[in-house]
Parts: structure tokens; C-alpha cells; sequence
């Protein structure tokens, strides 16, 4: 039976000719990841059943980037007790303050995250390493505490939606407003229980930071996970990251898909949504006016070095709004040292901006930019739900880095 | 069987609004039920009783994948949770730890708030006591119903003799 791309990583990894839709199969895995929030829950279920030790020491990775530079005594306790775990389980890929970064943006900096692999992590925005061609999603902690101790998880095998992509994006447009308009048009479960699986001649005129966003924000419209195919592109950028071999499966080419969408990307427009839900989506002309008065440049979803530079091109020689404060928190240490590098911390500063370690902080209302009542804010984050970044009466309107920049200089939504 | 009144919201609701994420500095379970729905129910904590049945729309359980969010509901006495659907994150954890779920839309569309509402697990029947109307939600495949009756994925593992690659299709 033709399979898709997911089902073809899924069957390999279960020791299986062939899976179908529906079966229930049990996993080898790659790589199990979790945060200084799962990660606590997990090593509670994994020590409370008697478990000693990991079943690989070199395919976890636990990161401590929600709640850090920790926020209060309690998150600091939190840390504490995954950094006492990862050194007695001599964990190899401990990431802590100073050497942490974003997970979903590290762990493919770091070239921990291989095509053809599966990947599972207690955190939602684990899909994000589709865009490598890997299988990957998110899970709970007791998923990643079965993971830490048998290397195993159990999947239902997904039906597949495919977004056949053509064409090429217009200018100040990215993989934010590709995945926005997706979302915007299936709707947050339009993809429930299913794989998103990205194809067709489009796919080569998105970079690798593109990938990332789209396959980031897969979650938001319910879906397992969200896979690009493997190409020269994502060849080029795990060049010199990933040492060890890795396998390019692609679908087949009678794969069958629960229906295909077709996407030309040079119609995509800059896209907002508006709150409470990521659906709620509005191209940049129907905006209308809506004041803010706070931006946040960063997150799993646009942190990346590409999302600091478009952010840089618009403050560049200009002031932040006096109504509004705008937090640019580049995802990894590397990103950040680049930013240095290449001018931009220097320009975000001089705009006004304020400039923060890496950090998951205001994305889920956890510290570094908590919203008031009433307070608006314009986020390259991924999630807009109720009370999402603060008090339940704040609102948060997600967009790609062009429209936050330019709604910090304009003090309302805007793109310049 | 249980046995319970119904707290019923509507589709979509979220885990960062089942337990929001300022909540999240501790894994302890009665403080995450402290602080259960609150953000869009701000009197639940105060009127659930032991045993209660929460209802919901689709994609219950969106979002996060934090597991805090079926632990709060759990330890807040919820006895089951019915919805249209699941998102698929929430849908593993509540099995994972123990937290019976089912899906039926039309039960969902037949149950208002405050309804007194009993549940069979072994059938999958939903009664409406209030209404005097009853349900059938779709069984789970047994492979979860033996997650279930282990009491929980990592005793269901521990339960689980080494199994060579080539028989996992048995699942």
C-alpha cells in the first residue's frame, strides 16, 4: 500500500513493512525532549515507577527556557530538580541558562533533530522539526517519561491532509502569514488527529526558517505534526550540524491524502490574527485601527535569525512609539551573538526596544512582558487563547516579524 | 459508572485557560486544581463536587501540551470528560494519567450545564438523568483500554514484557 511521508517514517520506525491510517503502532525513538515545565511532571512519573535509567543518555534533551532566567523560587525549584535528574542520568543534551535557547529553535541549531527521524516532545511546538523531513509532535509528560525509559511511544497512524504549494512569496511576506493564512482557512482543528504534509514546486522558495514557522504552527490547526520534503535547502542548512547519517524518505508518489489544498504562495497577503484564537485571521488591509501597546519579537515561531533581521531592516534609523514597549528576545545564544554581530542588537536598542536573553517568557504569560487588563499586544508568538500573555482581559494579535515591528514604530497594527 | 452534575463550556477551550501557564512553576496537583478553569470559569472551583462530569465542544483541550491541565481537572474531583472531539495532545494525556474522556457529539448537544448526567465505561453509555435521554460514545480501541485498566501508561509499560520489533503490529 502507497504511503505518505509520515506513514513511511512511522512504519520504518515501528519495524514495519507498511502502516495504515488508524493502526496502532509502537515507535522506536530518536530524540525525547521536555522543558523546565514538563520535565518536572515527567521525572515525578519516572522516579515514582521505579525507574533508574534512561534508555539513551545521547537522545534526550531536556531545556530550561520557559520560566528561565528563572522567574521565582518555584520555577527556580523546578530547574533545579531537571538539572539534579539530567546529571544523574548523565544526560548529555542539558541545555541551562547561558548555553540554553528555545528548544524548538536550538534543537535544530544544534543539529539534534535529523530528517526521517522521530522526535517526540513534552511541549506542543515539538512539530516544529517537520520542517527537516523529520516525524515529530508534541506530547505530554508521561509520554516523555515512557520515552526517557523505554525509548518507545505508541502513535495512532494519522490520515494526511497535503497543501500543495506553488509559486513564490511577494516581499515582507513570510512563512508566519503562510501558516496564518493556512490556519485562517481549515480552521484550528482543520487539521485535528492528521499530518499536514507540505509538497509541490512552491516547497523550494521557502528557506529553512519559513519551514520552521509553518511546520511550528502546524498545532494550531490541530494537527499530529506538519513535514516538508527533503530538499537542497534543508540539505545546505544541516551541512556541518548534523554529523551522524540520516535518511531522506519521501512520500509515495499514490500516496493517498484525506484531500489537498492547494496554496499559491505569491498570493499570500501579510496576515494578523486577531484574538482569542489564531483563526481569527485578518490580511493587513482589513485591519483597521487598533491601537497597541506592547510588541514581542521572538518565540519558537519567529526568533530566528531571519525574524531578527526583518525586525532590524524596519527599526533601522527609527523610534518605538512612545505608547508602546516593544521586547525583542532573540531564541538562542547564537542568534543573539549574530545579532551583535551583524548590527541588530544595536539597532533594536537605539529604536527602543529592549533586548532579552533567550527566553519562551511572555509568549505563555510567564515573565518579560506580562499584559494588563485592557492592554493590547502585536506578537510573532503562536498563540492568542484567553489570558494567554497576562490578564484575561489583555489581547494578543499574532503576526510575522515585518507587522510587529512596524506596529511598534506606528503604535497600532500596521506594516511599513 | 459514575454518577455527576454537569459543567458544560463550549468548543475550543484551551489548556492555557484549563490551567494558565502563570500556574505552572509547580507540578503539584492540588495547587494546579486550585486554580482549575479559571480564567474562563471563575466560580468552578467553588462549585465542582467530587464526581462531576465536564462537557465540552470540539477540539477540547487545544493548545499546550501540558499535562497539568487534565491533572487539575482530575484532582478536582471531574469524574469524566465528554466532548465532540479532543485535541490529539490532551486526548493521550488523559488516558496517560488516568482520566476517563469520550467523545459524542450528540451527547453534547443533549447535556446542558447543570444536568445530572451517569456514564458507563464499560458500554460507553451516556444517560441524561435530567432529560431522560441516552447516548452511545464510541468505545476505545483495547489497546487504550488496556492503558486505562493498568491504571495509567507507565504501569501499563511496567505490566509489559520486552516484545521483539516484529510483533509490535499486535498492538
Amino acid at each position: 500500500m502507497a504511503m505518505t511521508m509520515t506513514q513511511k517514517i512511522l512504519a520504518a520506525h515501528a519495524g514495519l513493512p507498511e502502516v495504515k491510517p488508524g493502526q496502532l503502532i509502537q515507535a522506536s525513538l530518536d530524540m525525547v525532549l521536555g522543558n523546565d515545565i514538563t520535565s518536572p511532571v515527567a521525572i515525578n512519573e519516572f522516579e515514582e515507577k521505579g525507574f533508574t535509567q534512561v534508555f539513551d543518555k545521547s537522545k534526550i534533551s531536556l531545556v530550561m527556557d520557559h520560566f528561565t532566567p528563572n522567574k521565582d523560587i518555584k520555577a527556580a525549584t523546578q530547574c533545579q530538580q531537571c538539572r539534579t535528574f539530567a546529571h544523574r542520568m548523565e544526560i548529555e543534551n542539558f541545555y541551562d541558562v547561558g548555553a540554553m535557547g528555545i528548544e524548538h529553535a536550538l534543537l535544530p541549531e544544534k543539529g539534534l533533530v535529523a530528517p526521517g527521524e522521530v522526535i517526540i516532545g513534552a511541549d506542543s511546538h515539538t512539530c516544529t522539526y517537520g520542517a527537516l523531513g523529520a516525524f515529530s509532535t508534541g506530547v505530554g509528560s508521561t509520554d516523555m517519561a515512557a520515552g526517557m525509559a523505554t525509548g518507545k511511544a505508541w502513535f495512532k497512524v494519522p490520515e494526511a491532509i497535503r497543501f500543495y504549494l506553488t509559486g513564490e512569496l511577494a516581499p515582507k511576506v513570510g512563512g508566519k502569514d503562510v501558516i496564518l493564512h493556512i490556519i485562517g482557512t481549515i480552521g484550528v482543528d482543520g487539521a485535528l488527529y492528521r499530518s499536514m504534509e507540505f509538497q509541490g514546486p512552491g516547497v523550494k522558495n521557502l528557506s529553512i526558517d519559513d519551514r520552521l514557522c509553518i511546520s511550528n504552527m502546524a498545532i494550531e490547526a490541530g494537527a499530529k505534526n506538519g513535514i516538508f520534503p527533503v530538499d537542497e535547502v534543508t540539505e545546505e542548512y544541516l551541512a556541518g550540524r548534523v554529523q551522524r547519517s540520516y535518511e531522506k524518505i519521501s512520500a509515495d508518489e499514490d500516496a493517498v491524502y484525506e484531500k489537498t489544498i492547494n496554496i499559491d504562495l505569491s498570493q499570500i497577503r501579510p496576515t494578523v490574527a486577531f484574538p482569542h484564537l489564531p483563526e481569527n485571521t485578518r490580511t493587513i488591509d482589513q485591519v483597521g485601527d487598533v491601537e497597541i501597546h506592547q510588541v514581542v519579537i521572538g518565540s519558537c515561531t519567529n526568533g530566528r535569525l531571519s525574524d531578527m533581521a526583518v525586525a532590524a531592516d524596519i527599526f533601522k534609523g527609527k523610534k518605538v512609539h512612545p505608547n508602546v514597549r516593544a521586547i525583542v528576545i532573540p531564541a538562542t545564544q547564537q542568534v543573539y551573538k549574530d545579532c551583535i554581530k551583524l548590527g541588530y542588537l544595536e539597532i533594536f536598542i537605539d529604536a527602543g526596544c529592549v533586548v532579552s536573553t533567550p527566553t519562551c517568557g511572555p509568549c505563555l504569560g510567564g515573565h518579560m512582558g506580562i499584559l494588563a487588563e485592557g492592554e493590547r499586544c502585536v506578537a510573532t508568538t503562536n498563540r492568542n487563547f484567553v489570558g494567554r500573555m497576562g490578564h484575561v482581559k489583555s489581547e494578543v494579535y499574532l503576526a510575522g516579524p515585518a507587522i510587529a515591528a512596524s506596529s511598534a514604530v506606528a503604535g497600532k497594527i500596521a506594516l511599513d | 459508572m459514575v454518577t455527576g452534575t454537569v459543567h458544560r463550556y463550549g468548543d475550543n477551550v484551551d489548556t492555557d485557560v484549563i490551567i494558565p501557564a502563570r500556574h505552572l512553576n509547580t507540578a503539584n496537583h492540588k495547587e494546579l486544581a486550585a486554580h482549575c478553569m479559571e480564567d474562563i470559569d471563575a466560580e468552578f472551583t467553588k462549585k465542582v463536587k467530587e464526581g462531576d462530569i465536564m462537557v465540552g465542544g470540539f477540539n477540547f483541550g487545544c493548545g499546550s501540551s501540558r499535562e497539568h491541565a487534565p491533572i487539575a481537572i482530575k484532582e478536582s474531583g471531574i469524574s469524566v470528560v465528554i466532548a465532540k472531539t479532543f485535541a490529539r495532545i490532551f486526548y493521550r494525556n488523559a488516558i496517560n494519567i488516568g482520566l476517563p474522556i469520550l467523545e459524542s457529539e450528540e451527547a453534547v448537544n443533549g447535556i446542558d450545564a447543570g444536568d445530572e448526567v451517569s456514564v458507563n465505561f464499560d458500554t460507553g453509555e451516556i444517560q441524561n438523568l435530567t432529560k431522560g435521554t441516552s447516548y452511545q460514545a464510541t468505545p476505545f480501541p483495547a489497546f487504550i483500554q488496556n492503558i486505562i485498566a493498568s491504571g495509567g501508561l507507565l504501569a501499563s509499560i511496567q505490566k509489559e514484557k520486552p516484545k521483539e520489533s516484529g510483533e509490535q503490529n499486535e498492538l
